[in-house]
């Protein structure tokens, strides 16, 4: 059992994935990925539509086969131990059915016993579960009319009922709203802190992974990067450069002409530059003089944190770009 | 009406239709199996029915008798038997249908010229072959005794023209020989028409839905109208086809005779194309789901095969059905398609079904159309 | 002409339910505005109603100088719309796709049909079956059919939700290469990196719009205050302290830390000392730039 925080003491491996794979036919959906959870951590599976998130969330719990590699959850083996493994196990997919003709009462009590919750257990465990996540005082509504976010907490409860120490989420905000999306993530974060359960949660938002302890980012069935936010972040630091002013198409032009600079990216009133980190003076030098001779204005010129994006497209032109090297 | 959009719209169609071959395939195979199984198999001819005999007169006359019943194809004897008990096992195995009992003085009474009887017994588990059967038995027998009654004035001198005054003539009209495929295959026609493009219009509607490209279509300058017309025409084009193709199979394999003239033929074919299209389009129109769709129209399907005399006759049903059949449009178009082709009349002995056609074509495409308007919005 | 819509108190109701509330924006040519909201916020209804597929239930519209009441058929022949869900027929090629969108706008050129290709970037796939397509070019696919009539106003939903990073940029590039050449974008979006790429940004709410300026004005006006991140541990009781605390205007876990908007003249290093006297002694506090999330949970009363 572990009761510290996860950083004070050595950590417990909670979700192990050693090379696992899945084919699906031709298509390599998983393809020898390996990630660990620990206890209290939240890990984030960051990637587009068909990346593989999902079917790497469906191999963690057992729900597909395994083609090659290793799973194992809390230290259970999820083929040959397929039981004691799912009892650890909470799971929330991407579209989570409720019974909407049941009240919300119903619907917990319902997966209580599903999960195999003893009947002398299931209502004090029903409601903690349900005060946790802020529905308590709606235990008689029907789960049809709850609005879209007291449905996703609805759902977040019923994976929470068997009290899991491991919970896999499966695009769990997609489609609600920043203040319901804001809610359902002081849970999960309460959850990893207090109860110390093990996380991993799919998003296909950047800024969503931000929110996770550690990121692997997914890309055609396979892990391509991986890191904390802050480390993945700080490989970029000094290399984005933040350019305000107009008309933004000259600007964005003539940025792109400049030797050191990678690339443009219009954001809105703005544009994003990324240079070769140490060319930083050179390049703002350079292009103020520029713009003032083609008659444009560049009214701010400074440096910013990167985003995640940044290191996303950052990392895969640079192994896009190695790869053509290495030809 | 007919522009670039419309244009556009049928060539897409088409194509999608072309990329679906196992679809295509069904929609040109179904028909041609539809119409052999109703053909031969849905037929309430009556042929080669089993009948056991028991003759206790053992005569010459008896034999004659059962020459006759050998000679007409209705029946075949299959067993003599020398017992009724006899006779009625072999009837409760289900072995023959039907059992001739000739008693032991039949040959002195028809040589005495008193009114001689046989018996003629019946398993009438299949009223459908019962009665075709009774009539049969009975037409052989009478047209046996006319030849005995005949044979016995001429052998008293009473010259050749008697037999004619005697004689019972039966004549049947325009199926002369009873058979079942001609009546079938009209209705296989107005089926197909009907199940074909009703299902086939609902889901195509029902798939642009479901897929999402219903509302790119609806932000473009395209009219409801326009999209109407652009879904279904392809589909009227496939149902025509269809039409032929039975019709084509039916005169050439079955030799369903083809009397009435082709031009009004399809062009009132065409009029309950309208209604069939109609019902389709006010199906897309209640579905969400192509399976939703298919279900609406099938739901319509039974009723209409059951309640348009496409298997039994409308004027044995009890009254109240034969009201409720008269909001089914399959009812017109098989009186239509089946005097079209068996008689040969023409729009002066149809007005009636024409004119109910129209009204129903007229009145679901109205609505299908104010409602699909509506779905758009 | 520059304004390309004008809104005046734009309502729409379903029964009882209000859809969209008495909204009024103006978009001027060469903008591209994204319109933040949740789903079944009213994103949807407004543009249906800007594109005359819904009678608006009060409130007056013009979308390229057109009356959306009375003028809905020469609006729609001049805006392009690219759904969510990409409005593809998955048995049609590419090439016949873009064909049968160019004929149902009357767009019969041959030319015309093989440039939008080109310029999307998908020559090379004209022949291959959209089902056979991954995401990305399916997405381009969809811009492909909404530009193929060289609209002038285009309406986009969602248009990048579910594709990769790199497959974003690439289609925002595009984006504004039609901005540049003088297209005006609407953007809907319930997606906040999305948003970060529109020149201005509509922030809806229960069929009200909250807001619309620039990004930067927004994180400015809205928030009133300067967003920070704060470690602390124990991380919980660390919030349950802040939330306590007079200072803050908002605080929120973010991951192993805690996202806290304080006013201008809050100095952090106030808050700073009051957490290390409460016992926090390894706090720090970072400042950082406020994202339009911290702006919409601003706006939502958060």
């Amino acid at each position: 059992m572990c009761i510290l925080e996860s950083n004070l003491r050595p950590s417990t491996v909670l979700i192990q994935a050693i090379e696992i794979t899945k084919r699906f036919g031709e298509l390599c959906a998983v393809d020898q990925v390996s990630l660990t959870v620990n206890c209290g951590e939240i890990v984030g599976l960051v990637g587009a539509d068909g990346a593989g998130k999902t079917t790497t969330l469906r191999l963690i719990c057992g729900a597909l086969k395994l083609d090659a590699g290793q799973i194992r959850i809390g230290g259970y083996d999820i083929q040959q131990q397929t039981e004691e493994a799912r009892a650890q196990i909470g799971y929330l997919p991407q579209r989570f059915s409720l019974y909407e003709e049941l009240t919300v009462m119903e619907n917990i009590r319902f997966f209580a016993e599903a999960r195999g919750v003893q009947r002398e257990e299931w209502l004090p465990r029903c409601l903690d579960i349900l005060k946790f996540v802020g529905l308590a005082a709606f235990t008689e509504r029907l789960a049809g009319k709850l609005s879209g976010g007291m449905k996703q907490k609805l759902g977040l409860a019923a994976a929470l009922v068997h009290s899991p120490k491991v919970l896999l989420l499966d695009e769990p905000t997609t489609g609600v709203d920043p203040v319901t999306r804001q809610d359902f993530w002081q849970l999960i974060i309460r959850l990893a802190a207090q109860e110390q359960t093990a996380i991993l949660v799919s998003t296909p938002y950047m800024d969503e992974a931000s929110r996770c302890h550690r990121i692997h980012f997914m890309r055609e069935g396979k892990i391509f990067i991986e890191g904390t936010p802050a480390n993945l972040k700080a490989s970029l630091s000094g290399s984005i450069l933040e350019v305000r002013g107009e008309p933004l198409p000259l600007l964005r032009q003539l940025a792109l002409e400049e030797p050191g600079v990678l690339n443009a990216q219009r954001f809105g009133d703005r544009l994003h530059l990324r240079v070769i980190a140490g060319k930083s003076t050179e390049i703002s030098a350079a292009l103020q003089k520029r713009a003032k001779q083609a008659g444009g204005k560049i009214t701010a010129l400074h440096w910013v944190e990167a985003q995640l994006e940044d290191v996303f497209i950052a990392l895969l032109e640079d192994e896009r770009r190695g790869r053509s090297h290495s030809r | 009406m007919v522009n670039s959009r419309l244009i556009a719209l049928i060539r897409k169609e088409f194509i999608q239709i072309r990329r679906d071959p196992r679809t295509l395939a069904l929609i040109i195979v179904i028909p041609i199996m539809q119409l052999f199984l109703l053909g031969y198999a849905a037929t309430n001819d009556v042929r080669n029915v089993p009948l056991a005999v028991l003759d206790q007169d053992r005569s010459s006359a008896a034999r004659r008798l059962l020459d006759a019943y050998r000679a007409a194809d209705y029946f075949r004897i299959t067993h003599a038997v020398s017992s009724e008990r006899q006779l009625r096992d072999l009837i409760d195995r289900g072995v023959v249908r039907a059992g001739l009992i000739i008693p032991p003085n039949y040959g002195e009474k028809v040589h005495s010229g008193k009114p001689a009887s046989v018996a003629f017994v019946l398993d009438g588990s299949d009223p459908t072959v019962a009665s075709t059967a009774l009539s049969a038995a009975q037409l052989i027998g009478q047209a046996h005794a006319t030849a005995i009654l005949a044979e016995r004035a001429q052998r008293q001198g009473f010259g050749s023209n008697l037999d004619s005054a005697l004689e019972v003539r039966t004549q049947v009209w325009y199926n002369p020989d009873l058979i079942s495929a001609y009546f079938m295959i009209p209705g296989v026609i107005g089926m197909i028409l009907y199940a074909l493009t009703s299902i086939l219009t609902a889901t195509a509607i029902v798939r642009e839905r479901e897929r999402g490209t219903i509302e790119q279509l609806i932000v473009t300058p395209i009219r409801p109208i326009e999209l109407v017309v652009g879904k279904l025409f392809p589909y009227v084009v496939l149902a025509i086809i269809n039409a032929i193709e039975v019709l084509v199979l039916g005169a050439w394999w079955f030799d369903v005779p083809v009397r009435g003239n082709l031009g009004l033929i399809l062009a009132l074919s065409g009029l309950f194309l309208l209604s069939s299209l109609g019902i389709g389009l006010f199906g897309s129109t209640i579905a969400n789901t192509q399976q939703e769709a298919m279900l609406t129209v099938w739901m319509t399907l039974l009723p209409s095969i059951f309640l348009s005399g496409f298997f039994f006759p409308l004027e044995a049903m009890p009254k109240v059905l034969q009201w409720i059949s008269y909001i089914f449009p399959l009812r017109y178009y098989l009186v239509i398609i089946r005097t079209l082709l068996l008689k040969g009349g023409g729009v002066s002995a149809l007005w009636e079904q024409i004119l109910a056609l129209t009204l129903f074509g007229v009145v679901i495409m109205g609505a299908a159309a104010r409602r699909f308007r509506k779905r758009l919005d | 002409m520059d304004e390309v819509i004008r809104v005046e108190g734009l309502t729409k109701r379903f029964g009882d339910f209000t859809a969209v509330d008495q909204v009024s924006f103006t978009v001027q040519r060469g903008e591209v505005i994204g319109y933040l909201g949740p789903n079944g916020s009213g994103k949807t209804t407004t543009i249906r109603m800007l594109l005359g597929l819904l009678l608006p239930s009060e409130g007056k519209a013009w979308v390229l100088g057109y009356d959306i009441w009375r003028q809905s058929e020469a609006i729609r022949r001049q805006c392009g719309y690219m759904s969510q869900k990409f409005s593809l027929y998955h048995d049609l090629t590419v090439e016949e796709n873009l064909r049968f969108y160019g004929g149902v706008y009357g767009v019969g050129e041959e030319i015309q049909i093989q440039a939008t290709l080109e310029r999307v970037g998908l020559a090379a796939q004209r022949q291959t079956m959209v089902s056979a397509l991954a995401t990305g070019w399916k997405q381009r696919l969809a811009l492909a059919i909404a530009i193929v009539h060289r609209p002038q106003l285009l309406f986009l939903d969602e248009p990048t939700s579910g594709v990769d990073p790199t497959a974003r940029r690439a289609f925002w590039d595009l984006i504004y290469e039609l901005v540049h050449e003088g297209v005006t974008a609407l953007v809907t979006t319930h997606y906040m990196d999305e948003a970060e790429y529109c020149g201005k940004v509509g922030v809806m709410r229960d069929g009200k719009l909250l807001a619309l300026d620039t990004p930067e004005q927004l994180k400015k006006q809205v928030l009133r205050g300067l967003a920070y991140d704060l470690f602390a541990t124990p991380l919980i009781e660390a919030l349950s302290f802040l939330e306590a605390s007079p200072l803050p205007l908002r605080v929120g876990l973010s991951g192993d830390h805690l996202r806290v908007i304080l006013p201008k003249e809050v100095e952090p290093s106030c808050l700073l000392a009051e957490l290390q006297q409460a016992g926090y002694g390894e706090a720090r506090i970072e400042p950082v730039e406020a994202s339009l999330e911290d702006v919409f949970l601003a706006l939502s009363g958060k």
